[in-house]
């Protein structure tokens, strides 16, 4: 498959001399531009089965490579270098170098199912990118994302109350982020918001806040929770050579 | 054969009469955020006839968080909602959010198909004192549902008087409504039936009462919502593409059936004025305050002045006071 040649014609494995002649041959120039061969010697031939070992992984090795993940991909049409279809080739490939260089993006995905509508073969490709980057957090290639961050505030919220307040998932969103308590933008939308409210809705909100829903009979139920998530995180750490660090 | 199908066409109306008195499974959202959709759907609903019971000590469906942290922890927390449902009595549950919707369809599915799934979920039911979830004995429905099938557009007509006439809408479904597909299987089963790829219900309706509905190719497209806080320069993009587009198609007003959709399209279009310089006029509605205002319910019983984009004037110049 030709397709990680692409790497090769990236501006630093081009050559061009202004002056350059070989065997009598003058091949001075752009018209001339040599390509860098390249030796690859250090696939990580363990990163697919640890992607498939995290959960949405497991049907990575499904894939076909037909592009349709990437075609309708929302994130692609936001930044070309968001390219599911070409990340799964790598982790395939155990092209590891190569999928780093766009480990800061792997966690945007935004979920819409596109991917996963339009694939053929099962792949899930959505829940594929979710896994890549629990992996690129895992392995400590990238810090928790934001994105991270937030489902792990918003997880705790549901775990201990059965319920969300949406207020307090983004108090410890902005908490936890060291992001003031709200952004200037938020403020604003919510000092206008504010002002024409009525008085029995304000009354509402503050009464939701102060007192946190909570589902009644929640009892043992989060606790169960707790218990099985710690025992998969611990199983997935297991499965990426991590024994003792525990979950994400 | 033709004068069979136009019989068929003219009595195919479909009234529901399971569906005259469903279980509700608000969700998180329509207790904040969304109150204003929890509000002008019961409108509706009392409105059409139509009672909800609220699902007894219900839980967050998991949302769109959860199931990064684990999925089969949302397919419980879901599941836990249809125990929850059966427990009284019922065997339909009727979620307006679509998250939830997609949850719960979703937990119907996996624990028909995912031996992991099942073991997690009876695991963690177990631990927490209550029955496991067997799948099929509650049907997962979404409020476009829940109208389609217990009032139809007949009555709908009826009712409404084309109050909505000359209202130009761009109906906005979002993704949960219908992918992955193969988690809603009563959608594409030819006609009546709703489109994963052009899903209409809410053109349906809301052309029923009147309101001509804007050929908008973004119906299915992604807000963003998913990451309206953690990315949210990525959301503003995508929000003002849908608000560009709904307005380049002639619509006034754009539609919508799920509370993370209509407030990220209505925090985003505020953020791209402040941010970008980039205002637009359209006004995001609810298609339950639609339908509610058509139905003679006024703007303050569906909710309206809780919407940011203040629709207040705009709605009474079109005489929906």
């Amino acid at each position: 498959m030709p397709i990680h040649e692409k790497t090769l014609i990236r501006p630093e494995n081009l050559v061009s001399h202004d002056e350059l002649v070989i065997d009598g041959v003058d091949v001075s120039g752009h018209w001339s531009t040599f390509i860098k061969p390249r030796t690859i010697t250090d696939y990580n031939e363990e990163m697919q089965a640890e992607i498939a070992a995290l959960p949405g992984g497991e049907n990575i090795h499904r894939c076909w490579q037909c592009g349709s993940c990437t075609n309708s991909c929302t994130m692609n049409a936001v930044n070309p270098e968001f390219n599911p279809r070409y990340w799964i080739y790598l982790i395939r490939q155990g092209l590891e170098e190569e999928l780093l260089r766009d480990k800061d993006i792997i966690w945007q995905c935004v979920s819409c199912n596109k991917c996963t509508y339009a694939c053929p073969r099962d792949v899930v490709p959505e829940a594929v990118m979710k896994a890549t980057a629990h992996w690129l957090e895992l392995k400590g290639h990238t810090g928790e994302s934001l994105s991270s961050v937030f489902d792990r505030g918003f997880t705790d919220n549901v775990v201990h109350s059965g319920k969300i307040e949406e207020g307090h998932v983004l108090r410890i969103f902005f908490w936890r982020t060291g992001q003031p308590l709200a952004p200037p933008w938020l403020r604003d939308l919510i000092l206008g918001l504010v002002k024409k409210l009525p008085v029995f809705y304000l009354y509402n909100l503050l009464k939701t806040a102060v007192l946190r829903p909570k589902t009644r009979g929640w009892g043992k139920t989060g606790a169960a929770i707790e218990d099985y998530v710690r025992e998969r995180h611990a199983e997935q750490a297991a499965a990426l050579g991590l024994s003792g660090k525990g979950g994400h | 054969m033709a004068k069979d199908m136009t019989e068929q066409d003219l009595t195919s109306d479909p009234k529901d009469k399971n569906l005259k008195q469903v279980a509700y499974y608000p969700g998180c959202a329509l207790e904040g955020t969304g109150h204003a959709y929890n509000r002008s759907t019961k409108a509706v609903g009392k409105a059409l006839g139509l009672e909800l019971v609220e699902v007894k000590d219900w839980n967050c469906c998991g949302a769109m968080e959860v199931k990064n942290i684990d999925p089969q922890v949302q397919t419980y927390l879901s599941a836990r909602n249809l125990t929850k449902t059966e427990e009284m009595g019922f065997d339909v549950v009727m979620a307006p959010c679509n998250g939830c919707y997609h949850n719960l369809k979703k937990a119907e599915y996996d624990l028909a198909h995912n031996p992991q799934a099942v073991e997690a979920n009876e695991r963690i039911s177990a631990k927490a004192g209550h029955p496991a979830y067997q799948p099929g004995r509650v049907e997962t429905i979404h409020a476009l549902d829940w109208l389609k099938r217990a009032v139809g557009e007949k009555e709908l007509a009826r009712r409404t008087a084309g109050k909505l006439k000359g209202m130009k809408i761009a109906n906005y479904y979002g993704c949960m409504y219908t992918r992955p597909r193969h988690i809603f299987p009563d959608k594409d089963q030819g006609a009546g039936s709703e489109s994963t790829h052009a899903p209409h219900f809410m053109d349906d309706l809301l052309a029923s009462a009147g309101a001509e509905n804007v050929d908008f190719p973004l119906k299915t497209a992604c807000c963003g919502g998913a990451h309206a806080m953690s990315d949210a320069d990525t959301s503003t993009q995508l929000v003002l593409n849908i608000l560009t587009t709904a307005e380049a198609c002639g619509a006034e007003v754009i539609a919508t059936e799920c509370p993370t959709c209509h407030t990220s399209l209505e925090i985003h279009q505020l953020r791209a004025e402040k941010l970008l310089g980039r205002k637009t006029n359209v006004k995001i509605l609810y298609f339950t305050q639609l339908l509610g205002m058509a139905l003679g319910l006024s703007q303050r019983k569906v909710g309206v002045a809780e919407n940011m984009a203040d629709p207040r004037v705009y709605l009474k110049e079109r005489g929906l006071r």
